[in-house]
């Protein structure tokens, strides 16, 4: 403890009101087996979306690793993210097939339409943009998946168009709600 | 009568759910009591949508189905029993042309059955191999039928399956493992996805053979995470198997006991190495270790541990049932038995196929994925992903087996075949592939580390128009450096899709250079957009569309392109009726 490694680390992640007693269920059913360090990352990052750097402190308390095998793994992952992610995730596929279909258009337009790169989140938090090798939906290439729903047979226009609507969803959404 | 939807990830994504729910509710609305079957993908993932409407006259498959189909459908064929002509695509009669070349083993199911029911499984005579197993035959005797069967490793290096079974068998413990490597990373390969989507149950009881056959009682599978739904009806499969006796104490009353269970995998392509998949089950990062000591020796936690891939295991339970030597009458004397292949890219059929070993790359092209899409002429086949390499037009009578393809400096691989044609550069495609594993490399080799980092700037420098001849030089050197410097597999085969293009389409890589052209039209580099003054017309349109107002001429006249302001974006290209905008 009181490292001055941790403060410059905590300052590089959002890592604000994180309830880190709802980690206790993960934390128990995992208790005393081994090889289960990677199954307790995923399941904390689907209770928070992310892995907190206040929970991955914990993960290595309670399972006596140090933090720095800890942190190794979460980053050696691509499923796994160190920041908050917006309501939707898009999944670009980028693909041998979708390359050579012209995946690289749609992600430019998909980029220009969000205003943010991949492996970033929108300001109001409704999109994060990720990369990822392969989605298996070749055949449909270029192809990219919302929220685990796949969109197939993209073009710059309907990738764009398919924003829009959700966007248009969730302004409609706010609206309902007030 | 009887409804069967293809609800795969394919089937899904192209809007399989809508027609099913559509269905649904007409069937509500008018009465209708007809049973609705979800099954996996059968492969030809281009028609999706698919239904077949089983009645007593047969089988007819719709294609490419819509919500106002699905009215039509319900009127005329369902209430009135006339099937709409126009809109199916095959029958028992008349069944898909490009079936006919195929021989289905693995796939045997996928499309047919119902995955979310162990009993659809059963009585298409599932788990009847497992009860022969567990009743009348040795460990031994079930490892011998696999050897007779010539069964090679389905993952891409093609080690012999029976070997591998032997040696983990041989290895001294009473605790022993069995893995599944269905970490399918190659981008372009949909292979294992759809078997465990269509079939769960065929990987399941392959692995409680395997784990019989070398006396493991644990197992793994271990999954992409990427594949939701596979990982959804495979938990499924496994609670049935479970609650059938299947899986878990005292199998089917034989008194051999056999666990297992799924673990998902994280985001890494190079887990698909043997003892970095190990690693990885561990809980730890997933980065390679020296072999030997082989995972059958020593593998997970140090015990014997046998590992192999999805479509391997699919395979077991029809070599059991059917016999090994049935097995063998497929395929060429060295590569036995069937193979199933993602066909993508530039094909008219994409799709999923399994053909005989031995067939050739022409007659799967063209044969069963219809050839080229919009009739352009084929450049090469990509198979074998990162690790592989592209096959040229010349060496299209290669026949598919994993000494052939070898041969011509590919690798069989998991089974992803990407077709490209005129319009792919084979530069940019090299480029792509080291920008895949220079992502990927987990960073302990120093030569896949940095090599392959230093041979995707020579590639960025040479598709930016900035290469020079000593590049390919040092390009070519770089690539034995990487394959003799690296442990692992990644590492070893990271550099064959640049040896391979610099065999087959060196040309192209000159062309770059040294008149700064790209023959395919594809580096935005060095290519510049130009209007044909013969058949532009002056509609405007070009010039509406272009986003940066590089494009100017009046009304009824030539247009003319200003290259310093054009970023080569292509919209003019594709907005142009008159095919008057081209490049150069």
């Amino acid at each position: 403890m009181g490292c001055s490694c941790d403060k410059k680390l905590a300052l590089n992640f959002d890592d604000k009101n994180v309830d880190l007693s709802l980690m206790e269920p993960i934390l128990k059913k995992y208790e005393g087996q081994s090889a289960s360090l990677i199954s307790i990352l995923q399941e904390t990052q689907g209770l928070y979306g992310y892995l907190p750097l206040s929970a991955l402190n914990l993960i290595a308390e309670r399972t006596g690793n140090k933090r720095a095998k800890i942190y190794g793994i979460a980053t050696f992952y691509a499923q796994f993210r160190l920041n908050p992610t917006g309501k939707y995730i898009i999944l670009q596929c980028q693909g041998t097939a979708c390359h050579v279909n012209g995946s690289e258009e749609v992600s430019r337009a998909i980029c220009e339409e969000l205003n943010i790169k991949p492996g970033e989140t929108t300001e109001d938090g409704i999109f994060t943009l990720e990369d990822v090798a392969c989605l298996g939906c070749c055949s449909l290439a270029p192809v990219m998946m919302i929220n685990g729903e796949a969109y197939g047979n993209l073009t710059p226009d309907s990738a764009r168009k398919i924003i829009r609507e959700i966007y248009e969803k969730e302004r409609r959404g706010n609206s309902d709600e007030n | 009568m009887k409804i069967r939807i293809g609800l795969g990830s394919c089937g899904i994504a192209a809007g399989g759910r809508k027609i099913k729910s559509k269905f649904e509710e007409i069937f509500k609305e008018k009465n209708i009591d007809i049973e609705i079957i979800s099954t996996g993908c059968i492969g030809m993932c281009y028609y999706e949508p698919l239904v077949d409407i089983i009645d007593d006259n047969g089988t007819y498959t719709y294609a490419n189905v819509t919500q106002s189909m699905v009215e039509e459908i319900v009127d005329e064929h369902i209430l009135k029993g006339c099937p709409i002509e126009k809109y199916i695509v095959s029958t028992d009669k008349k069944p898909y042309p490009q079936l006919k070349k195929q021989v289905r083993i693995v796939l045997r199911n996928c499309g047919i059955i119902n995955p979310e029911k162990i009993e659809d499984y059963i009585a298409s005579g599932g788990y009847t191999a497992l009860k022969k197993v567990l009743m009348e035959m040795t460990p031994q005797e079930v490892i011998e039928e696999v050897k007779i069967s010539g069964l090679r490793g389905r993952g891409g290096a093609g080690f012999p399956t029976w070997f591998k079974w032997n040696a983990a068998r041989a290895s001294k413990g009473d605790e022993k493992y069995i893995v599944c490597n269905a970490d399918e990373g190659d981008p372009g390969a949909f292979m294992d996805r759809s078997v465990i989507e269509g079939d769960p149950h065929s990987l399941i009881e392959g692995m409680i053979i395997a784990a019989y056959a070398i006396g493991a009682h644990n197992g793994f599978v271990y999954v992409r995470a990427e594949y939701p739904l596979a990982i959804e009806r495979l938990n499924l499969a496994i609670e049935q198997a479970k609650d059938n006796n299947l899986l878990g104490k005292n199998i089917l009353n034989s008194g051999f006991d056999f666990e297992l269970k799924i673990k998902m995998g994280a985001g890494a392509f190079v887990c698909g190495e043997e003892t970095a998949l190990i690693a990885s089950l561990e809980g730890e990062r997933g980065m390679p270790r020296l072999k030997p000591p082989f995972p059958a020796q020593s593998g997970f936690f140090g015990k014997p541990t046998n590992i192999n891939n999805v479509e391997t295991y699919a395979n077991v339970p029809w070599i059991l049932k059917n016999g090994g030597a049935e097995f063998a009458k497929y395929g060429t004397e060295k590569s036995k038995g069937t193979k199933v292949f993602a066909l993508a890219g530039k094909i008219k059929r994409g799709g999923l196929i399994e053909v005989p070993m031995g067939m050739t790359l022409r007659e799967v092209i063209y044969d069963i994925g219809g050839g080229i899409k919009n009739d352009k002429e084929f450049k090469a086949v990509q198979m074998g992903g990162p690790s592989g390499g592209c096959i040229p037009k010349e060496l299209l009578d290669t026949p598919v087996d994993y000494e052939s393809i070898n041969k011509t400096g590919a690798i069989m691989g998991s089974g992803g075949m990407i077709v490209m044609d005129e319009t792919t550069c084979m530069v940019d495609i090299t480029r792509f592939f080291l920008d895949f594993t220079c992502k990927e490399s987990c960073g302990k080799c120093i030569y896949c580390r940095i090599g392959t980092k230093r041979m995707l700037e020579i590639l960025n420098k040479i598709t930016q128009g900035n290469g020079t001849l000593e590049d390919i030089e040092m390009l070519e050197e770089l690539c034995y450096s990487v394959k003799d410097g690296s442990l692992c597999g990644l590492g070893q085969t990271a550099p064959n899709p640049a040896l391979t293009t610099l065999k087959y389409f060196k040309d192209e890589y000159i062309a770059h250079i040294k008149d700064k052209k790209c023959p395919a039209g594809q580096c935005k580099s060095l290519i510049s957009y130009k209007i044909n003054a013969e058949k532009c017309v002056g509609c405007t349109m070009c010039s509406k569309q272009c986003p940066v107002n590089a494009i100017h001429g009046e009304r009824k006249q030539t247009h003319i392109i200003d290259q310093d302001k054009c970023i080569k974006c292509g919209n003019c290209i594709k907005i142009c009726k008159f095919n008057a905008i081209y490049t150069e």
